[in-house]
């Protein structure tokens, strides 16, 4: 059953990103997600960018037509929610490094809010094509993380992929015991291997077109998986174990297409 | 311990614990996992002429309580691509049944010829999707068109043929007596109810379709019946379907008539492993009853049922005399 929440901020995060906060008390974990309806448009999935108490959030990104689309919803407009679904990062690591490309950083920031509350340590690399679209820097900051920032144009921080300063921070030995990442799977895929050369357990939230969000309907099929249960969390060997990581997703009809 | 084995239209099953088309069904590795978990048999999704992406969400919206409401628009890879997938599950082992589903009786032959062709076990034709325009109920509900569908389909095939008949329906009798005559070896029943949801705050259907199909415990007592009707008018076996989610519920399907059973909506509700789970039971419970073969239990509860009069006097009724 969904339920019905309204907008009650309308939160414009860069350019191309824009924050819903909405109250809904139904518990939910970091790195969860929820099927969002926007009635008389399109149902998506998205992960939680707020999951603590009753006022969550999630952030969309204009990407396609629809998301562009939904993005201009007034505050106040009502949408249905199901969910959370989905299983969550497990809050155990001591010493964090997320690795966030573009709005991934979303689905990392409240388990790393969270892990700063309970005093681990967070290093977070954080990656976007230019400085107005890096997202959540000051809201990790703020949490007490230390930030490091990557632009493809050089007008912020290091000038280049994130996963350059993901690889000089995994470089310190010892320094980490785990690293989340979400973003393009191109990038996850180079971050899962680096995390390897250095033997730090590392964990990816990755993105499936999603229909039913409840393991039924196959639309989220990753080799053996089914992303809206068995993730859409997953340990990064186990990412690196399936031919379609980081080459191939399914589309609507269910036909392979590159990612 | 009971044997579950049984034979369906001349298919070997291990058990009678059959996956439902549409669900787990787009990927090899899928239909692969669910054959892993200890089905029966594995039914592919409904495989149409060319890709179709399927209606925009919301294309599912779980009801409390028991029932599931989905109008996924028949979205599948097309005949073209999804061959590549039943390869891969073939060489899994899976013993497979290919759905198809058509908007004419040469469509449906020309899809049954290639989906045959990539070595499934079975065809099913998905005569029965509540809710896509030109297919499925549509054409799955005037026994005329299922009968030109079936002899169209078993003409090109040699493999066993299930019509998968729709509740939605006045008389399924006939329905699968038309499939029966021509030429089909199996009737399942039963497909989705066609049903919908209004969401009252905000006064609008909640599907992106509208209308949908109702799956799940909430219907599991109208494929029953659909069962006991259609065993009662055919002679080839029936597959029930709806609703499934215990060895008992398996049980029933049995005694009203059913060789085997389908099993959907209850992967989402329990997981995969409804299979096995659900397969130990019965073992157990057709033990408890000391049956050897399941087998035995089919159609056992219509012996010696008769339906009772409604109308002739009973004893009783009529004039009341308990004045003084
Ligand atoms: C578990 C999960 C969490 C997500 N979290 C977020 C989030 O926090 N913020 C965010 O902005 N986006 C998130 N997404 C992506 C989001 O659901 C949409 O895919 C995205 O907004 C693009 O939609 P579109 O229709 O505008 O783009 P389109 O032009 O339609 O497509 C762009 C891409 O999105 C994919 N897509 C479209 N519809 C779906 C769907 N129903 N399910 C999955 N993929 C789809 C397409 O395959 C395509 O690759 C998440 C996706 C998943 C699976
Ligand atoms: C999400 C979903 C997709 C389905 N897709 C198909 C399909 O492609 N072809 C078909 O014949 N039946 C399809 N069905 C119907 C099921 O195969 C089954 O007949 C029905 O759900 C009743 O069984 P259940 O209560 O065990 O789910 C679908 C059902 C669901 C819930
Ligand atoms: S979205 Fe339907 S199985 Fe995952």
């Amino acid at each position: 059953m969904h339920r019905i929440v309204a907008i009650d901020r309308r939160v414009p995060e860069t350019p191309s990103t824009v924050t819903w906060r909405f109250r809904d008390p139904t518990p939910a974990a970091p790195g969860q997600f929820v099927m969002v309806w926007v009635p008389g448009d399109d149902e998506l999935p998205m992960s939680l960018s707020y999951t603590d108490g009753e006022t969550k959030g999630v952030t969309v990104k204009a990407m396609g037509a629809t998301s562009r689309r939904i993005q201009e919803i007034p505050p106040g407009t009502r949408i249905g929610i199901r969910g959370p679904y989905g299983n969550r990062f497990a809050l155990t690591p001591r010493r964090l490094l997320i690795v966030g490309g573009g709005s991934g950083t979303a689905v990392l920031a409240p388990g790393a809010e969270a892990l700063r509350r309970d005093g681990a340590e967070v290093v977070g690399a954080l990656g976007a094509t230019t400085a107005a679209e890096m997202l959540f820097a000051e809201r990790l900051r703020s949490a007490g993380a230390r930030i490091e920032l990557a632009t493809d144009d050089g007008s912020l921080g290091h000038a280049g992929y994130v996963t350059e300063v993901a690889d000089r921070l995994l470089g310190e030995p010892g320094r980490f015991d785990a690293v989340w990442t979400c973003g393009p799977e191109v990038m996850m895929r180079k971050v899962a291997l680096a995390a390897r050369a250095r033997g730090v357990p590392a964990f990816g939230s990755v993105e499936r077109q999603m229909k039913c969000a409840l393991g039924m309907c196959d639309a989220c099929a990753l080799g053996p998986y089914h992303v809206c249960v068995d993730g859409p969390v997953f340990p990064a060997e186990t990412l690196l174990g399936l031919s379609e990581f980081g080459r191939s997703k399914r589309d609507p009809s269910g036909r392979l297409v590159p990612v | 311990m009971a044997d579950l084995a049984v034979d369906l239209a001349g298919l070997s099953l291990r058990n009678p614990l059959i996956l439902a088309s549409g669900i787990w069904g787009e990927s090899g590795d899928s239909l692969s996992g669910a054959w892993d978990a200890g089905a029966g048999a594995v039914i592919t999704k409904s495989i149409g002429s060319v890709a179709r992406p399927g209606y925009p969400n919301p294309t599912v919206e779980p009801l409390d309580p028991g029932g599931m409401l989905n109008a996924m628009g028949l979205p599948n890879p097309g005949i073209d691509e999804y061959p590549a997938e039943i390869a891969r599950a073939r060489e899994h082992g899976v013993l497979l049944i290919g759905s198809v589903f058509g908007g004419t009786p040469e469509e449906f032959g020309e899809l049954a010829g290639r989906m045959a062709a990539t070595g499934v076990a079975a065809l099913e034709l998905n005569l029965s999707c509540p809710h896509a325009e030109g297919y499925g109920t549509e054409i799955g509900s005037d026994p005329e068109d299922v009968a030109a569908v079936v002899r169209a389909v078993v003409r090109q095939v040699r493999i066993p043929v299930f019509a998968k008949i729709t509740p939605n329906a006045a008389d399924l009798p006939a329905l699968a007596r038309a499939a029966e005559k021509a030429g089909a070896h199996g009737i399942s029943a039963i497909n989705t109810v066609r049903a919908m949801a209004i969401d009252p705050e905000l006064e609008r259907p909640v599907l992106a379709h509208g209308l949908g199909g109702l799956s799940g415990p909430a219907i599991k007592a109208i494929g029953v019946a659909a069962v006991w009707q259609i065993a009662e008018a055919v002679r080839i076996p029936v597959v029930g379907v709806g609703g499934i989610r215990s060895a008992t519920d398996v049980i029933e399907y049995l005694l009203a008539g059913a060789t085997a059973v389908e099993i959907g909506t209850a992967v989402a509700t329990d997981g995969i492993g409804i299979f096995g789970r659900i397969a130990a039971d019965l073992a157990r419970a057709l033990d408890d009853r000391g049956v050897r073969r399941v087998g035995e239990i089919v159609g056992r509860a219509r012996r010696g049922f008769a339906v009772p009069s409604a109308e002739a006097p009973t004893p009783g009724r009529g004039a009341i005399s308990r004045s003084p």
